[in-house]
C-alpha cells in the first residue's frame, strides 16, 4: 500500500471508539472518585460579609467544605495572569475561591467535596453567604463611563489602552489622510456576546498517592496545566502529570488554565488522600467559564475615488470582563487582523480594554478577527455603497497583490512578532469566490441580498512544539507531541504526516496528544497551530529517526545510505529489492543489548555481531534506540486567507432571514487531510451562522445572563444551517518544511459580515449591529420606512 | 431511600440501587459504568444523552431510572452488532460525520431509531430527524450526508446479496 | 444540576395515585419533559413526586364522534401518530422535537400550561376540557404517603367511594402562565379536543427562533364555512403573546363571506386588539404583536382552504 498519505482524505482512527462509546472523556474516569461542586455568586457585584457553612455539615455524604479562608497561601493566592502586556497597564484576575468581593455571576466562592454531584449539590444549596450586594457595571458604554468602578483600584475601568499607528508611504499620519481624502466615511460598529460552549463542559480528576499528583483535565493545555498545578501546590514538576484525555470539543475556552477547578480539585485531592472529580454543568459553564467577542467600533475612514482606502481610524471599546487572565490577546488581534488582504494607506487603531461585572472574556474560536473582519468587511461595502460600486470590485482594489509578499503591515501581531504575510493569492480567490456563488449573475430584488467577506487568519504563532517518534521491535511507530486535541483529527494527521515521512504504513503508527507522560514541553492548541507547529515538528522527528534508520540499515546491507529508501516500513536499496532490511530489524539493532527479551531481539545482543569490535555499541554522539525529537519554532506567524459569499432571503412579513447559499474560499497553505479540514469549516461556518443569527450572551442591567441554558442561548442545530459550498486554494507557506498553515478558526471568522452584508444586500438599509434577530431586522425596517 | 431496579441494558438485565431522584443518565454512567452515553446539558436541549428506551429515542437526562425499572435500554454501546459497527456508525465514519465525538452517541441512537421507523428519508425528513441534537464541531453537513449514507447501507443489507451493487 | 432529594413515589393504580397526592405535597411525574428540567435546575424542589407512569388505563386515544379524549400517559408521538385530530397533529409537529414527543404527554403539557406552548392553545381554540380527580372526601385509603413505590395495602378497600371528578373547561383551565386549574391533590387524568364541526379547517401557524424552540408568537385558528363556502365562524388562539392562550372569535370580523374576500386588515386588528404580547430577550412586544397578525392572517387562511376542500 502508499505510505504516501499527506494530503490524501484518510478517514480518522479516532473514530472507532468515540462511535462505540470508548471514548473517554474526564467525567468517564474515576468512578469511585468524590464529586466537587461550588457555590457560585448570584450577585454581579458584592461584597461577601459572612459565609455560614453548618447547615450543610448534617447532609449525608459531605467530605469537606472550603472558604477561600481555608486555602493554604499559594492556593489562596490570585490565578496568574497568563499573557502580560506592557498596555496591560491594570490586569487583574479572581482568587480560586473569592475573597472579599465577588465580580460576577457565577464567580465561586465555596467548594464542597461530597460522596457523589447529588449530595455536593444539596450541601451547597445550605450554605448560607451573606453578600452586601454592590451596583454592578455592566455595559460597555457605561462601564467605559468609569461612574462605577468593578474594581477599586482600576480608575475608569480600564485594564489596556493600545494605541497603534502606521503612517501611509507619504508618511501622512492616518487622521490626516483622512482628512486630506477626497472621501470619508464615518460610522459605529456593534457585535455582542457569545461564547465557545463545547459540548462537554470544562472537568477536572485528580489523584493523588501520597507522592505523584496526576490529573485529567479537559483542557486545551495540559503542559501548562501541569506547570500551573506544579506552581500553584508547590510539588516539584516532574511529580506532576497532566492528561488531556478525549476532550468534547473547546474552541478556545479550554486554552485558559488553570481554571480555579484545576487548583482546587487537584488540591483537595491530596488534602483529602482521595480521588476527586468535578465536571461543570451547563449552567456553570454559562456563567463561569468564558464569553467573547462585545466589541463597540468607531470608524473614521478616507478614500479615493477607486475606492482605495487612504487612511483609517478605528476606535475599540473591548469588552473584557471581571478579569484579564489571557491578557489581550482578543483585542490585540482584532486591531492587526482588521486589516485583512488589504494594502490600507495609513491606519491608526486604538483599543480600551474595559472591565465589567460580567463573565471574563478570553478567545473564542476566531479570537477577536471575526470583529476585526466586521469592521474592515462593513467599511468595504461602506465605500463601496458610498462610491456606487460593486463591492467586490472596491475589495480588489485594495488587495495586496501576489507579488507583494512576503507583506508587511507595519504592525505587532499576537506573537509579538511583526505581521508579515508570508504567501497568499487574493485576487485568484476573489475570482474563485465569486465563480462558485455565481456574484455576477446574481438577481437582486428585495428581500434577496448577497454578501462577501475576506479575511486574512495569522496562524500558526510559536513559541514551539515538540514532536517524538519512536519505532519499536515490533516496527511499530509511536509519535506523541505536547499539544492537545478536541475533536482536530491530530492524530490521524499526525500519523500521515508520519507516514508520509517514515515510508511507514499508518495502520502501524499510534499517535498520542496532550498526556504530559509522554511529551512534556509544549505550549497548546489555539490560533489554528497544531498542524503548523506540531505538524512540523513531528515531520522534522520523523526525518531524524529516517536518517538514523537509514545510516543503520545501510551499515547493515553494506550499502550507501543515499541509495536506501523506506517504504512500507522496509528499508531497501533503491533497485534492489532483495537488499532490504524491516525497520523492525533496524529497531532492534538500533538498540544494543546485553538480554534478549524475545527471539528478534536475541540479533541486537553482545555476541550476535551486531557491531563491530573496535567501536563502542553506541557510538559517540548516538544515542540508543531508533526514536527521534525534534521542535519546530515558527519565525513568524504563517498566514492563511478566506473569502466567503453568502446569498440570504428575508421575510417581508416575519423578517427572518433565511441563508440560501454559502460558498468558501479556503486557503490554508497545503493539505494534511482535505476531509478533516473541509469538516473544519463546517463546523467553523456553523459557529459563525450562529454568531450572526442566533447566539448572544444578554445581561441585564443587574448582570444578571438572562439566558444561561440551551433554551435561551441559541446556538443552531441542523435545521439553522445551510449546506456550505467549499473551494481550496492552495499556497504553500514557505516559512515551514511542510508548507501548510492552519485551518482551524477559518470557518468562524468572515460569517458575521457576510451575512451582514447580505442582508444589507436584501433591506436596502445598513447593517451595523450582529447578531441581527428577526425581532430586530423588523425594529430596522421601521426605522427605515420612517426616514 | 434508594429502589433496587433493574434496566435491561443492551440486552442483559442490569440491576442498580439508585435513589428516587437518580436521572438514568447518571445511572447508565455511573452506576452501570456505561459511560458512551454523554451528559451535555441536563435540560433535555442538546441530545448528547439520547437512548432508546423500548427501541424509541428519549433524553436519559430528562427519565428517571426508577420511572423506567424494567424496561429495555439500548445505549451507543449497544449500537454495533457481532460483526462490527453498524451501519449508521460506519456511514458517520465513512463521512466524517464527528468530530469531538461528545454529541455522537445522542446523534447514533437517534438516527438508528429514524431510519428503522423511515428507511429513505427525505432531506428534510432527516432535517427533522436530527433537529434535536446539537452538534458544535460539525456544522451538521455531514451528519445530514451520514444519515442518506447510513440508509444506503441499510438498503444494501436487507438486499438479498448477489454481489452486485443495487 | 441535579434534582434535589424527594421521596419517589409510584403508585400502581389510580386510587393509590389520589391517595398519595391528597396526603402529601407532590409534583406528578408524567413524560417528565418539563418537570425534570426544573428539578435538574433546582427550580422546582418537592418533597413527593408521584410517578403516575405505572398508573393502567390513562393511555387511551380515544376519537368518538365529539372529539378525541387522550389520556395522562399517551405520549405526544402516539397522540400524532394516532392522527385522531386535524389540529392536534398540526400542532403536535411543532412541538419541541421528535425525541422529546416520545416522553412528553399531551396532558402534562397542558398541565405546565406555558404560554408560549402549543397545545394549551390547542384546546383554547376547540373549547376542550380537561378532566381532574381527586380522592372523595373521606374517602382515605391508608396509610398510602410515604411508602415510594410499595402498592399501597389499604387502597382498594371495598365500598369506598370512588374519586371526584370535575371536568375544566378550557378557559378555566389556564390560569396564568404555568398555572393551571388543577390544584393540589387532583390529578388530570385526560384532556377532551372536540371535534371540528362540519366543514371546517384548522391550521397552526408560528415562529420560533429556531426549530423546536417555544415559539415567540403562534396561532391555531379554525374556521367553518357555510354551504355557500362562506366563512360561518372563524376562531384563533395565539401564543407567546399573553399569560394564556388568548383566544379571538374573530367570525364577525369575517363577515359572512367568501375567505377570498374577507378583509383580511380587520381580522388581523382584531387579533391584535385581543393580545398583549411583551418583550423578552428573543423579541420586543412590538415584532410579537406585528407577527401574530401575520400568522393569524396565514392561519386562517388556510384553515378556510382546508375547510373548503376537506381531505
Amino acid at each position: 500500500m502508499s505510505t504516501r498519505l499527506f494530503g490524501e482524505p484518510v478517514r480518522r482512527r479516532e473514530d472507532r471508539r468515540l462511535l462505540t462509546g470508548q471514548g473517554r472523556y474526564v467525567d468517564d474516569l474515576g468512578p469511585d472518585a468524590l464529586a466537587a461542586a461550588f457555590v457560585r455568586s448570584p450577585h454581579a457585584h458584592a461584597r461577601i460579609r459572612d459565609i455560614d457553612v453548618s447547615a450543610a455539615l448534617d447532609v449525608e455524604g459531605l467530605v469537606a467544605v472550603y472558604t477561600w479562608e481555608d486555602l493554604p497561601d499559594r492556593v489562596g493566592r490570585p490565578l496568574p495572569l497568563l499573557i502580560p502586556h506592557p498596555a496591560l497597564t491594570h490586569g487583574r484576575t479572581a482568587y480560586p475561591l473569592a475573597r472579599d468581593v465577588v465580580r460576577h455571576v457565577g464567580e465561586p466562592v465555596v467548594m464542597v467535596v461530597a460522596a457523589d454531584r447529588y449530595l455536593a449539590e444539596d450541601a451547597c444549596a445550605l450554605i448560607h453567604v451573606d453578600y452586601e450586594p454592590l451596583k454592578p457595571v455592566v455595559g460597555l458604554e457605561e462601564a467605559a463611563h468609569g461612574a462605577r468602578l468593578v474594581h477599586d483600584d482600576v480608575p475608569g475601568n480600564v485594564g489596556a489602552r493600545l494605541l497603534q499607528e502606521v503612517p501611509g508611504h507619504d508618511g501622512r499620519s492616518a487622521r490626516k489622510a483622512i482628512e486630506e481624502a477626497p472621501h470619508t466615511l464615518a460610522f459605529r460598529l456593534d457585535i455582542e456576546r457569545s461564547a465557545s460552549m463545547p459540548l462537554e463542559g470544562r472537568g477536572v480528576h485528580a489523584r493523588w498517592d501520597g507522592t505523584d499528583l496526576r490529573v485529567h483535565s479537559s483542557t486545551q493545555t495540559s503542559t501548562s496545566v501541569r506547570m500551573a498545578v506544579a506552581a500553584a501546590l508547590g510539588l516539584p514538576l516532574p511529580h506532576v502529570e497532566v492528561i488531556a484525555p478525549d476532550v468534547g470539543g473547546g474552541f478556545g475556552v479550554k486554552i485558559v488554565h488553570p481554571w480555579p477547578e484545576e487548583i482546587l480539585v487537584p488540591w483537595a485531592a491530596m488534602t483529602l488522600g482521595r480521588e476527586v472529580k468535578w465536571t461543570e454543568d451547563r449552567r456553570e459553564h454559562f456563567i463561569s467559564s468564558a464569553h467573547e467577542r462585545a466589541q463597540v467600533q468607531y470608524v473614521r475612514v478616507g478614500f479615493d475615488d477607486d475606492g482605495r482606502v487612504l487612511g483609517l481610524d478605528v476606535t475599540i471599546l473591548h469588552d473584557h470582563g471581571a478579569y484579564t487572565p489571557y491578557g489581550i490577546i482578543v483585542p490585540i488581534i482584532t486591531s492587526t487582523q482588521l486589516l485583512g488582504p488589504y494594502k490600507i494607506g495609513a491606519y491608526r487603531v486604538e483599543f480600551s480594554s474595559i472591565y465589567t461585572n460580567t463573565v471574563q472574556v478570553t478567545p473564542y474560536r476566531g479570537a477577536g478577527r471575526p470583529q476585526g473582519v466586521f469592521c474592515m468587511e462593513r467599511t468595504m461595502d461602506k465605500i463601496a455603497r458610498h462610491l456606487g460600486k460593486d463591492r467586490t470590485e472596491v475589495r480588489r482594489a485594495n488587495f495586496i497583490e501576489p507579488d507583494e509578499f512576503p507583506y508587511d503591515q507595519g504592525m505587532i501581531f499576537q506573537d509579538g512578532r511583526p505581521l508579515i504575510y508570508d504567501s497568499g493569492d487574493y485576487p485568484r480567490m476573489l475570482a474563485m469566490l465569486k465563480e462558485l456563488i455565481g456574484w455576477d449573475a446574481f438577481e437582486r430584488r428585495p428581500g434577496r441580498g448577497i454578501g462577501v467577506g475576506c479575511y486574512v487568519e495569522g496562524t500558526g504563532v510559536g513559541p514551539y512544539e515538540g514532536g517524538h517518534v519512536q519505532v519499536t521491535s515490533d516496527g511499530r511507530v509511536h509519535v506523541s507531541t505536547g499539544l492537545t486535541s478536541q475533536g482536530q483529527g491530530h492524530e490521524t494527521a499526525f500519523a500521515q504526516i508520519a507516514a508520509t515521512e517514515l515510508g511507514v504504513p499508518i495502520e502501524r503508527i499510534s499517535v498520542v496528544t496532550g498526556d504530559t507522560r509522554r511529551f512534556g514541553y509544549a505550549v497548546g492548541t489555539f490560533a489554528s497551530r497544531a498542524a503548523v507547529v506540531s505538524g512540523n515538528a513531528i515531520a522534522l522527528a520523523c526525518r531524524k529517526v529516517r536518517a538514523k534508520a537509514l545510516r543503520i540499515a545501510a551499515d547493515a546491507l553494506e550499502a550507501d545510505p543515499a541509495d536506501l529508501e523506506i517504504t512500507d516500513g522496509t528499508v531497501h536499496v533503491v533497485g534492489t529489492p532483495s537488499a532490504s532490511i524491516p525497520l523492525a530489524t533496524v529497531a532492534v539493532l538500533a538498540n544494543p543489548l546485553r538480554y534478549a527479551f524475545d527471539e528478534e531481539a536475541a540479533r541486537a545482543t553482545q555476541f550476535a555481531g551486531a557491531s563491530s569490535p573496535d567501536r563502542p555499541p553506541v557510538a559517540e554522539g548516538d544515542e540508543p534506540g531508533l526514536e527521534g525529537r525534534d521542535y519546530y519554532s515558527p519565525i513568524r506567524s504563517t498566514f492563511a486567507a478566506g473569502m466567503h459569499a453568502a446569498i440570504v432571503e428575508t421575510d417581508p412579513l416575519t423578517a427572518e432571514v433565511r441563508v440560501v447559499r454559502y460558498a468558501v474560499i479556503h486557503d490554508c497553505g497545503r493539505l494534511v487531510n482535505p476531509m478533516i479540514v473541509e469538516g473544519q469549516i463546517h463546523g467553523g461556518v456553523a459557529q459563525g451562522v450562529g454568531g450572526a443569527l442566533y447566539e448572544r450572551m444578554v445581561y441585564d442591567g443587574d448582570g444578571q445572563l438572562l439566558n444561561a441554558s440551551f433554551m435561551d442561548f441559541l446556538m443552531p442545530y441542523a435545521t439553522e444551517i445551510p449546506r456550505i459550498e467549499t473551494g481550496h486554494l492552495e499556497t504553500p507557506s514557505p516559512l515551514n518544511p511542510l508548507g501548510v498553515k492552519g485551518a482551524g478558526e477559518a470557518g468562524v471568522i468572515p460569517v458575521s459580515a457576510v451575512i451582514a452584508s447580505a442582508v444589507e444586500d436584501a433591506e436596502g438599509f445598513p447593517v451595523d449591529r450582529m447578531p441581527i434577530s428577526p425581532s430586530e431586522l423588523f425594529d430596522l425596517r421601521r426605522r427605515h420606512a420612517g426616514d | 431511600m434508594e429502589h433496587e431496579i433493574t434496566l435491561v441494558v443492551n440486552g442483559t438485565a442490569r440491576r442498580a440501587r439508585v435513589p428516587g431522584r437518580r436521572l438514568l443518565s447518571d445511572c447508565l454512567r455511573h452506576d452501570l459504568g456505561l459511560t458512551g452515553t454523554h451528559v451535555g446539558c441536563e435540560h433535555g436541549v442538546c441530545g448528547c444523552c439520547t437512548v432508546l428506551l423500548d427501541g424509541e429515542p428519549v433524553r436519559s437526562c430528562l427519565t428517571l431510572a426508577v420511572t423506567v425499572d424494567g424496561r429495555e435500554i439500548t445505549t451507543v454501546e449497544g449500537l454495533a452488532g457481532p460483526e462490527g459497527l453498524s451501519p449508521v456508525q460506519r456511514a458517520f465514519e465513512e463521512c466524517h460525520a464527528l468530530q469531538c465525538g461528545f454529541c455522537t452517541p445522542g446523534f447514533l441512537c437517534t438516527v438508528t431509531a429514524l431510519l428503522r421507523d423511515n428507511p429513505a428519508p427525505a432531506e428534510d425528513e432527516v432535517l427533522e430527524g436530527i433537529s434535536g441534537n446539537l452538534c458544535r464541531c460539525t456544522g451538521y453537513q455531514n451528519i445530514v450526508k451520514a444519515v442518506h449514507r447510513a440508509a444506503e447501507l441499510l438498503a444494501e443489507e436487507r438486499q438479498p446479496s448477489t454481489g452486485e451493487a443495487p | 444540576m441535579k434534582p434535589p432529594p424527594f421521596t419517589y413515589h409510584a403508585p400502581r393504580d389510580l386510587r393509590e395515585a389520589l391517595d398519595l397526592l391528597a396526603e402529601v405535597d407532590g409534583k406528578v411525574l408524567a413524560g417528565g419533559q418539563s418537570l425534570i428540567p426544573l428539578l435538574n435546575m433546582r427550580l422546582a424542589a418537592p418533597a413527593h413526586v408521584v410517578d403516575v407512569n405505572r398508573l393502567p388505563g390513562l393511555s387511551g386515544i380515544e376519537a368518538g364522534p365529539g372529539g378525541v379524549t387522550v389520556g395522562a400517559l399517551a405520549r405526544q408521538a402516539e397522540v400524532a401518530r394516532a392522527g385522531v385530530h386535524p389540529l392536534l397533529g398540526q400542532a403536535l409537529r411543532l412541538v419541541a422535537h421528535p425525541v422529546i414527543r416520545n416522553r412528553g404527554t399531551v396532558v402534562g403539557s397542558l398541565v405546565h400550561a406555558d404560554p408560549a406552548a402549543e397545545l394549551p392553545a390547542v384546546l383554547a381554540v376547540l373549547g376542550g376540557s380537561v378532566r381532574l380527580a381527586r380522592r372523595a372526601p373521606g374517602g382515605s385509603s391508608g396509610p398510602a404517603a410515604g411508602r415510594g413505590g410499595s402498592p399501597s395495602p389499604g387502597a382498594v378497600p371495598g365500598g369506598s367511594p370512588g374519586p371526584v371528578v370535575r371536568e375544566v373547561a378550557a378557559d378555566a383551565f389556564f390560569a396564568g402562565p404555568l398555572e393551571s386549574a388543577a390544584e393540589p391533590g387532583e390529578l388530570a387524568v385526560s384532556a377532551f379536543f372536540p371535534a371540528l364541526p362540519p366543514r371546517s379547517g384548522s391550521a397552526f401557524e408560528e415562529l420560533a427562533r429556531r426549530h423546536g424552540d417555544y415559539a415567540l408568537a403562534g396561532v391555531c385558528a379554525v374556521v367553518t364555512l357555510d354551504e355557500d363556502l362562506h366563512v360561518a365562524a372563524a376562531r384563533v388562539a395565539c401564543v407567546g403573546v399573553g399569560p394564556v392562550p388568548v383566544v379571538a372569535d374573530v367570525s364577525e370580523a369575517c363577515g359572512r363571506r367568501p375567505a377570498a374576500t374577507v378583509p383580511w386588515e380587520a381580522v388581523v386588528a382584531a387579533v391584535r386588539r385581543a393580545v398583549e404580547p411583551e418583550d423578552d430577550i428573543h423579541a420586543s412586544a412590538a415584532y410579537r404583536l406585528h407577527l401574530v397578525g401575520v400568522l393569524a392572517e396565514r392561519a386562517l387562511r388556510e384553515a378556510a382552504a382546508r375547510a373548503a376542500a376537506p381531505p
